[in-house]
């Protein structure tokens, strides 16, 4: 036996729809969701289980601040779903507006959160920058090296291993055809629409056609004739026994130095969860990453450096999982530049969870309308053009 | 010349027996060990000071501990030794443990995994109550710490150790208010053919029960637990249980000693990669292994309880075939370790039939946990009742234990799903008429146990001591 889980395929009653999004991510889950909103018919096909890879293992931050400028405005139209959860998908998310602090060890970088909150694209983040006095009264735990940060008092966090499959099953109410257990082979285009061969199930059949594959997207995309140099990586997460409930804000360090990037919040149960300071590489044949113990001295070293005093708490369990990174950061996300009626949201490069109802509603508004209010140009797969060389970061 | 780095986790029967025959054979490998003194949990060894007998610790069992005890101090200048080290990770060819609040690493070429068992539980209602030990912490705390759990006790679950541990605490002076077995007198005799197959255990085991009897201790059999009664002030008061014939009594007590055989421990197989199979007649995942004990993973071995419950005696020659494994991938085979492991095998075929006849005669008693009242606590870390794991699989239709795990952190705490984690998949089973074998079995997950997070704290530095379990060929 696999140490991996087995997922028995859902039955199929339907062959044809509307859209079929393949990948059961929070990003096609929630997709599915709105689509359904909308009134168009639904087939998400998921090869393992809904929410198994980045959507269910990832940190849980519902942030904002610290995102590209250009992402914000996706940004804000999904913190303003988040508000209406649980009532939307009927669901608890754990949803918690506790607030998240992004803190600085060096002087000169204090100006640089103050440029970020100054920006206009921020507006709506309400950020304060704090350092010295003022930064000691607020946070009097953080630990000597800490410097300065800014507060976004609308930030926060939820429970990543709830959200896919509560989006998937408000889906499926919906009337959304969520299979599991349904490994896509091949997609492509036929004179109408698309095909889609799965290993064993069977072939599907839709008018349009929604990639949020993940790790996995660029496989399909390339399939179209639209390579993207994606990059798989296994965050890793680590998480406490119970404390009494005292860190109630998000925390994460800002720094150029990735061993340095130790971001933790507490949950009201009282387990801290933490992430960051390193990346596995994934083993994208068996679909299993480990969680690395360089990872977790990592881990406990930054943890100590942000909060002294954290020092005879233990380490209960750690995990990790799939994400995928692309050279800029930023997702690949819109239509295709090749095919009419395809479209794509994958890459979210390890910050995508904070944007899974956003995305879903803006990917179901681009479908059911051709267009979306929301900015997202920056993330169109036409900046991997083989003749476009240029990997500048749009900020 | 070549070196080989050779480590072995466990310093129980196993351990030794695999330790002393590569030694035998020229090798000088490492062995940790989460335990202060060798021995395992068996052959517990008393602390310094202590002055117990042979005879009084382990009883019948008195000259294989000794003869285990004075084999590992015979071998300890041959071997590099870490005792009190526990271990918490596994990545490729590395181990990662800490002794004394220190760091180490060990690097390997071949990882002898001779891990031992745990208690295997099955929650009653109430069973949070202080007063509530497992049946091997029972027997621990007797043994290592010369203390009982209480003053009147009452016995409850299923397996032979249930009445060693009783006739145990009889000895030592406490009271056993009762033995309370899930298993009908009946099986133990459609399972004698096996149990036959050692028929000087089969009496002995005969002699701890007629001992109980003789002591006036109250021995009921194809019991139904009910209820831990009793206060969060003043702990466990009382036992409530059906008898056979389905009247229901209760049973005055002050402390609960609970436990249905044993579960193989298998954290770091699963973190090393080995792949499992399913039991059916123990309806537990069991590591893949060859009939020397090798794992799916090439250089990865493992033998003893962790590997199959069969015991001491059996884990003592599974250490030894393991090591005679190992030395055969070294290409170190000889005539003599060929027959030394036909013999081997031909007293393991008999250990292993009398091990199946236990498990006949005890068996789990799975359609307790589909009856488990949904106020029934099955995680005790995260308190977590099975009213809540039932609610889980149907709103959010899952059958899967992992996912069940996520949605309703069942074997999230502390123990990991160590203790209630088997428990949770019966639950989810019954709960979704599911096969137990397709709800599947939980992933394990480092940290193996809870790992203080000052491990590798900046300001304590210098950083983990490297130790390479190295030997050279002659």
């Amino acid at each position: 036996m696999s140490i991996m889980a087995t997922t028995q395929p859902t039955p199929i009653s339907r062959r044809e729809a509307d859209v079929i999004i393949v990948g059961g991510g929070f990003m096609g889950a929630a997709s599915a969701f709105f689509l359904r909103q909308r009134g168009l018919s639904v087939i998400l096909l998921e090869r393992d289980m809904i929410g198994q890879y980045a959507s269910g293992v990832n940190f849980g931050n519902v942030r904002r601040q610290g995102r590209y400028l250009c992402q914000l405005d996706l940004a804000n139209r999904s913190r303003a779903l988040w508000s209406q959860l649980p009532e939307l998908i009927d669901d608890d998310l754990e949803f918690l507006p506790s607030g998240h602090m992004r803190v600085c060890y060096q002087p000169e970088q204090i100006a640089e959160l103050e440029a970020y909150a100054a920006a206009p694209e921020a507006r709506e983040l309400a950020l304060q920058v704090l350092s010295g006095k003022a930064l000691r009264e607020r946070f009097p735990y953080l630990g000597p090296e800490v410097v300065g940060g800014s507060y976004a008092p609308h930030d926060g966090h939820a429970n990543p291993r709830l959200a896919a499959p509560a989006f998937a099953r408000a889906a499926r109410r919906a009337g959304a055809d969520i299979l599991e257990g349904v490994d896509v082979s091949q997609v492509e285009k036929t004179g109408s629409g698309f095909r889609v061969q799965t290993e064993g199930q069977g072939e599907f059949r839709s008018a349009q056609l929604l990639i949020t594959a993940g790790a996995w997207g660029d496989r399909l995309s390339t399939q179209f004739g639209e390579p993207v140099p994606l990059v798989p990586r296994g965050p890793q997460m680590s998480v406490t026994e119970p404390l009494p409930y005292r860190l109630k804000t998000v925390i994460g360090v800002y720094t150029k130095r990735e061993e340095e990037v130790v971001y933790f919040r507490q949950i009201p149960r009282g387990n801290i969860i933490i992430g960051g300071c390193h990346r596995a590489i994934p083993d994208m044949v068996s679909r299993r990453v480990s969680f690395e113990p360089q990872a977790m001295k990592l881990q406990m070293q930054q943890m100590r450096r942000v909060i002294p005093q954290l020092g005879n708490i233990n380490i209960i369990r750690s995990w990790s999982g799939i994400e995928s990174y692309l050279p800029d950061s930023l997702p690949v996300m819109g239509p295709s530049s090749q095919v009419d009626g395809l479209y794509y949201a994958f890459g979210f490069c390890g910050a995508g969870f904070q944007l899974g109802p956003g995305v879903g509603d803006v990917m179901a508004e681009l479908l059911s309308t051709g267009q979306t209010s929301t900015h997202i140009d920056s993330f169109h797969i036409r900046r991997f053009a083989a003749a476009d060389q240029h990997k500048s970061v749009a900020v | 010349m070549a070196s080989s780095r050779i480590l072995i986790v466990g310093a129980g029967p196993a351990g030794v027996r695999c330790a002393e025959t590569l030694v035998r054979h020229g090798l000088r490998p490492t062995l940790i060990d989460e335990n202060r003194r060798d021995g395992g949990q068996i052959y517990r060894r008393q602390p310094d000071g202590f002055q117990r007998d042979y005879r009084t610790l382990y009883g019948s069992e008195a000259d294989k501990a000794k003869a285990l005890h004075d084999s590992f101090d015979r071998l300890r200048p041959q071997l590099d030794y870490y005792p009190d080290t526990s271990v918490w990770n596994l990545s490729g060819q590395r181990l990662y443990a800490h002794q004394h609040g220190r760091p180490l690493e060990f690097e390997f070429d071949h990882l002898l995994l001779c891990t031992g068992a745990t208690d295997r539980v099955m929650p009653v209602q109430g069973w949070q109550l202080a007063g509530t030990f497992s049946l091997g912490g029972a027997q621990i705390a007797l043994k290592h710490q010369a203390v009982a759990i209480g003053r009147e006790v009452v016995f409850m679950g299923s397996g032979p150790l249930l009445y060693l541990v009783a006739s145990q605490y009889l000895k030592a002076g406490a009271s056993v208010a009762a033995v309370l077995d899930t298993s009908a007198f009946s099986k133990r005799l459609s399972a004698l053919p096996k149990l036959l197959s050692r028929a000087p255990v089969t009496a002995r085991g005969s002699l701890l029960l007629a001992d109980l009897l003789r002591h006036g201790v109250s021995l009921h059999f194809g019991i139904r637990p009910l209820e831990v009664l009793g206060s969060a002030e003043h702990g466990v008061s009382a036992i409530r249980f059906a008898r056979a014939d389905g009247s229901i009594s209760e049973i005055c007590c002050d402390a609960l000693a609970l436990g249905y055989h044993l579960r193989p421990e298998t954290q770091l197989a699963d973190l090393a990669g080995c792949a499992f199979q399913f039991d059916e007649l123990s309806r537990q995942w069991l590591l893949q292994l060859d009939e020397l004990g090798r794992t799916s993973v090439p250089q990865v071995y493992a033998a003893g309880d962790g590997a199959r419950i069969r015991g001491a005696d059996a884990a003592e020659r599974a250490g030894e075939l393991a090591a005679i494994a190992l030395l055969q991938d070294l290409n170190r085979g000889t005539p003599e370790l060929a027959a030394r492991q036909q013999q081997l095998q031909r007293e393991l075929a008999v250990l292993s039939r009398f091990a199946e006849g236990l498990s006949e005669a005890f068996p789990w008693p799975a359609r307790h946990a589909a009856q488990l009242s949904d106020d029934t606590i099955i995680c005790r870390c995260e308190m977590i009742s099975a009213g809540e794991l039932r609610r889980t699989v149907q709103a959010k239709g899952t059958a899967e234990v992992n996912r069940a795990k996520a949605f309703s952190r069942v074997g999230m705490g502390r123990c990991q799903g160590r203790y209630c984690a088997h428990v949770g998949a019966e639950v989810i089973a019954a709960a979704s008429g599911e096969a137990l074998q397709k709800v599947g079995r939980q992933r394990g997950q480092a940290p193996v146990k809870p790992l203080p997070i000052s491990l590798y704290a900046i300001d304590d530095e210098p950083a983990a001591d490297t130790v390479c379990a190295t030997e050279e060929l002659s």
